[in-house]
Parts: structure tokens; sequence; C-alpha cells
């Protein structure tokens, strides 16, 4: 197991590193001269080119990378272009409210997911089971993005129950676990964690009734044990698969929530991604992705950990 | 009791072979549609597509108006108004003609990833997966990399590196469906590569090209072909999402996401007409993911 964990973190580091270069060539495939985007256009000739020497940008690729990498690793991420505030600074909060918000949206996807499929797999061909399929495939169909649109004009337009945007009274960005914070969280929590309720019913559905039609179960029924006590059995072998699906499911509710918070205004990670976009803010876009695909990487690491742990058959290389 | 002539036996064992192929064949594909024909969805789904392709694709002759001729005075009319039956957007253009032709690009956008990260994919996997070795590992590699990504992130992190526009936009998420193809496609051939038939066919003289295109294609064009349609339902709502966003088409180009996007100060207004764009990403949506559940099924492949 500890060699099997040691090969596990060493593979871990040429992805991380290739994800690392991936988000640096993000700024060199954008159009034009990246020191377009740092000096004005107008500026003199000059200057342009002592910014270029300042920033490092007349040196070849492979040692601004370098640079870079060292650089991101001490948790230098530059400066942001638009407010000239570092970047980590507006980053570390906004990281926060994203891993707020896909954390719940997880955890309310996970729990139905889990509880229709499981339903569904054990009541194969029944309403319920047919109720759940549709629901699922409603779940992994609907744009989300529109889907917060609907859940606004309904629970904050017509009924008033719910604020349509941001995290707190008055736009404030502060977390707190209160009652006002926590009807913010409520809508764009529930439209985010519509997609992993989908695939997460759909997966655990399909390993349940994989598992029942096995002859394991039979021989328990026939030892007489009551019915509590098989159910025990098939979540043991239900439960590493969908341990899997569920730490993927999270990863992308990270990518995911993008678009729901432009769509509630979250002060997450999507908003700060989309601001950057707009004001062509490269080192903001830059650091965002690089730390969100940083988390989908180790939580990768850990899923197949967790996994190997469970269910010492499946080892991966 | 003698038994019959070699010549007369060998002979009737080959009929009944080539009856068993015939058959097979014939079988398969007879199952496929004998089976889609039971499937009631599936096949309102694939009408129901068919109508959508054929209303955008007849926009010109089907809409009312103009969908770019807009008119201050008869802004966010609701659904229902005489001569406007699906209402009027922000800016007073006819939502019924905008959502025809808006379609257009929604469903071009959609569908041009998959079609292309289907055909570079499949050569990806299948070379990957044919040859083996070191060409094998570099591939894979590759992709495992992608692999590292939110799809969702990195749609948008290409998108907004290259900055707005309906090709980056596609760009962006051809490089996002190429990897997954290629995995499929590579466990497929990798699976078939090592079977005796294919060992056979290669000791009987045939070229790598010949064994790929006979042998390997027929089976791993099911699988991609399945899997692809499934990325559909993803890609329509992650292109209308990038339009959404802003990084998509730009106006005044009428497309669901874009739209979806510019009527959102309307949803205190006009709710209903703003939801409209929404809608119909999701009918389209809906019905290519229950059309993939049912081929899946009808065609028996995993994927």
């Amino acid at each position: 197991m500890l060699l099997y964990l040691l090969r596990r973190l060493l593979y871990t580091v040429p992805i991380a590193l290739s994800v690392g270069l991936v988000c640096f060539l993000l700024v060199h495939i954008a159009p034009g001269d990246p020191i377009n985007a740092i000096v004005p256009a107008d500026a003199p000739q000059e200057l342009v080119e002592q910014i270029r020497r300042d920033y490092g940008l007349d040196r070849p690729l492979p040692i601004q990378f370098a640079v870079w990498l060292g650089k991101v690793a001490g948790g230098d991420f530059g400066n942001s272009l638009a407010t000239g505030r570092p970047v980590w600074a507006d980053l570390s909060v906004a990281i926060g409210n994203t891993l707020r918000l896909a954390l719940v949206a997880a955890l309310i996807g996970f729990l139905l997911g889990t509880a229709l499929g499981g339903l569904a797999g054990v009541f194969q061909g029944s309403w319920i089971d047919k109720a759940a399929v549709a629901l699922a495939v409603a779940g992994v169909s609907v744009p989300h993005y529109w889907l917060g649109m609907v859940l606004v004009v309904i629970f904050s337009v017509q009924l008033n129950w719910l604020p349509a945007m941001g995290a707190g009274p008055g736009g404030s960005s502060d977390w707190a676990w209160d009652a006002e914070h926590i009807r913010h969280l409520i809508l764009p929590a529930v439209t985010l964690s519509v997609i992993p309720m989908g695939i997460v019913t759909r997966t655990v559905r399909g390993i349940v009734a994989e598992i029942l039609n096995q002859d394991f179960v039979q021989t328990l029924r026939a030892k007489g044990l009551s019915g509590r006590r098989v159910c025990f059995h098939v979540v043991k072998n239900a439960a590493p698969n969908s341990i899997a699906v569920m730490g993927l499911q999270l990863g992308y509710l990270l990518g995911g929530s993008i678009l729901v918070e432009t769509v509630f205004s979250w002060p997450g990670t999507g908003l700060l991604l989309n601001n950057a976009i707009f004001q062509r803010d490269l080192p903001v876009l830059q650091a965002t992705i690089l730390v969100l695909a940083m988390f989908f990487v180790v939580l990768n690491l850990v899923v197949d950990l967790v996994q190997t742990a469970i269910d010492p058959r499946i080892r991966r290389g | 009791m003698k038994a019959a002539p070699p010549s007369a036996s060998a002979a009737a064992e080959l009929a009944v072979q080539a009856r068993d192929a015939a058959t097979r064949r014939e079988g398969y594909w007879a199952g496929v549609r004998k089976r889609l024909a039971r499937d009631p969805v599936t096949i309102a789904c694939g009408v129901i597509l068919l109508a959508m392709l054929a209303a955008i694709v007849f926009a010109p002759l089907l809409a009312p108006h103009d969908p770019y001729a807009g008119s201050m005075l008869r802004r966010l009319r609701p659904i229902g108004t005489p001569g406007y039956l699906l209402g009027t957007d922000e800016l007073g253009r006819d939502m019924l003609t905008r959502l025809l032709y808006g379609g257009r690009l929604s469903w071009f956008m959609g569908i041009t990833p998959v079609v292309l990260a289907f055909v570079i994919g499949t050569l990806l996997g299948l070379l990957a997966g044919f040859v083996g070795g070191g060409v094998n590992m570099l591939i894979m590699r590759a992709t495992d990399v992608f692999y590292a990504f939110p799809s969702v992130l990195l749609a948008i992190a290409i998108s907004g590196a290259l900055g707005a526009g309906t090709m980056n936009a596609i760009l962006s998420l051809t490089l996002v469906f190429i990897p997954p193809i290629i995995r499929v496609a590579e466990s497929v051939t990798t699976g078939v590569r090592t079977l005796d038939f294919v060992e056979a066919a290669r000791a009987s003289g045939a070229g790598p090209f010949a064994i790929i295109r006979v042998h390997i294609l027929g089976n791993v064009l099911g699988p991609i072909f399945v899997y692809a349609t499934s990325l559909i339902s993803v890609s329509m709502i992650l292109a209308s999402g990038l339009s959404f966003l802003g990084l998509g088409v730009t106006p005044p180009e009428p497309e669901w996401g874009l739209m979806l996007n510019t009527l959102r100060t309307a949803i205190y207004v006009n709710p209903g007409v703003a939801m409209l764009p929404g809608a119909c990403i999701f009918a389209t949506s809906l019905c290519f993911n229950l059309l993939s559940d049912g081929l899946r099924q009808a065609m028996d492949v995993r994927a």
C-alpha cells in the first residue's frame, strides 16, 4: 500500500507540471503580444522594451516557464492588470466562496443522487425507478445557467422568498453561517446540484442493480441474512465506484460553478474569471485556472487513494 | 450408417456458415431496428430533433419577421401578442424569428466540435491503440493532461484566452472533446488488436490499413458513435454557455445562449419570454441525451 501510495504520488508530479504548462501557455495562445496587455498601446518604444525586459518577456519560453513556475510555487501569482493588486489577494477570497458553494451543492446532489439511485436500483421497473431515471436525464440535460434563471423567476421574482443574487446582505462578501447568508446560498447551490444529482443517480442505480444480480447476494439471502444485513453488503460493494464518480463530480462542480456564479453574481472564482476575461486580465485568468485545476488534480489523487483503501483490487498505475 | 462424402459435407458446412454469417449480419441491424421500433421515447426524440433541424434550416421561409429589425415601441411584448406569437425581446425583435435563426448557430456550435473531435479523436485513438508502444504512450499521456482539467473549466480557459468568437468557441470545445474520444477509441482498438481474427487476417497477408478498415473500424465506430451522440448534449449546453458568458457568438447575431444572456434583465418584466431560449437549449439537449441512451441500448454497446 505504501509503495502504491508513493507511485501514485509520483505519477501526480508530471500531471501537475503539465497542468502548469497548459496554464502558462494560455497567456501565449492569447492573440497579440502579451506585452500589449501590460502597457498602453501608445507607450514609447523604449519603455515597452524596458518593461519587456523587466517582465522577462524577452527570454526564451522554457526559461520564462521555469521562472513563472518558481514564482507560482512560492505563492506569487503576479499582480492583476486591472486593479494592480496581487492576484492571490482576490483569488483566495473567491476560492473560499466557490468551495463553499461547490461543497454544499455536492452534498445536496450526492445525498439526493444516492437515495434516488439506490431506490431505483433496488426497485427496478417500478414507478420510483422511472421517476428517478427521468429526473437524472433532466438533471444532466438542463443548461444549469438557465435553471438558475428559472429558479430566480419562481422563488425571487414571483414568490419573493429568496434573494436573487450575491452571497450576503447588501452584496457583502464576508461569509458567516447565519440565516441571511444561508438564504443567499440556497438557490445557487440547488442549481449547481442538479448535474451531480443526475450523474450520481444514474451511476448508483447501475451499480446497485448490477450487484443485486450477482450470485453472492442470493447466497446471503439463502443464508438467511436479514434485508438490512444484505443491504450492508450491497453498500460495501457499491461504495468504491460510487465514491470515485462523486469525487470527479465534485471537481467538475469547481468548473461548472463558473456559469452559475455568473447568473447569481456569486463572488467566487467564476465571477473573478468572468471579469478577468472581459478586462483581458491574463494573470488573473491564468492563476484562477491553475488553482482550480490543481484542486482537481489533488481531488483525483484523493479519490484514487480512498478507492484503493476501500477496495484493494483497484489499483491504478 | 455411411458418412456423407467429404466434399458434400464440407459444402454443406460452408453453406451453413454462409447462412449464419448472412443472418448474423442482417440480424444485428434488424435487431437494432426492431429494438428501436419498440422504443417510443427514442423515436419521439428523433422525430422532434428532425423537426427542429427542419425548422432552423428553413428559418428564412418560416420566420415571420426580420431577425435583426427591432423597434423601441414594441419591446418585451408577452407571449401570444398578435403578429408576435412568442413575444418580442429587449430590443423589440420578434422572438419566434430569433429563436428559429438562433437555433442555426446553437446547433452549428454544438455539433461541429463533436464531429471534429469524432474524426480527430478516432484517428489518434486508432493510431495509439494499433501501433502501441511509444506512440501509444505519447498520445495517451497527452490526453491525461487534458483529463486533469474539469471540461467546463478547460473550455472557458481556452476560449477566455483566445477571446470571443464563434470559431474560438468551436476550437476550444473541440479540444475538450478530443481526449475522451481518444480514450474510447484506444481502449476498444487495444482490446480488438490482439484477438484471434485480427491475427488470422495478418497471417493471411492483410496490411495494416486493410486490418484497420475491415476489422477494427467495425468494432470501434459503434461505441465511439454512441459516445459522440451523448457528447452532443453536453456540447450544446457548453457552446451556448460560452455565448452566455460572452465568449462565443457576438451580438447582434441570434444564438440561444447569447439571447438568454441579453434577456437576463427582462426576467422582472417578462419572465416568460426571457426563459424561451434556455427552454430551446434544454429541449435539444434532452432529446439528444435520450436519443443517445436509446441508441446505446439498441446497438448494445458499452461506452
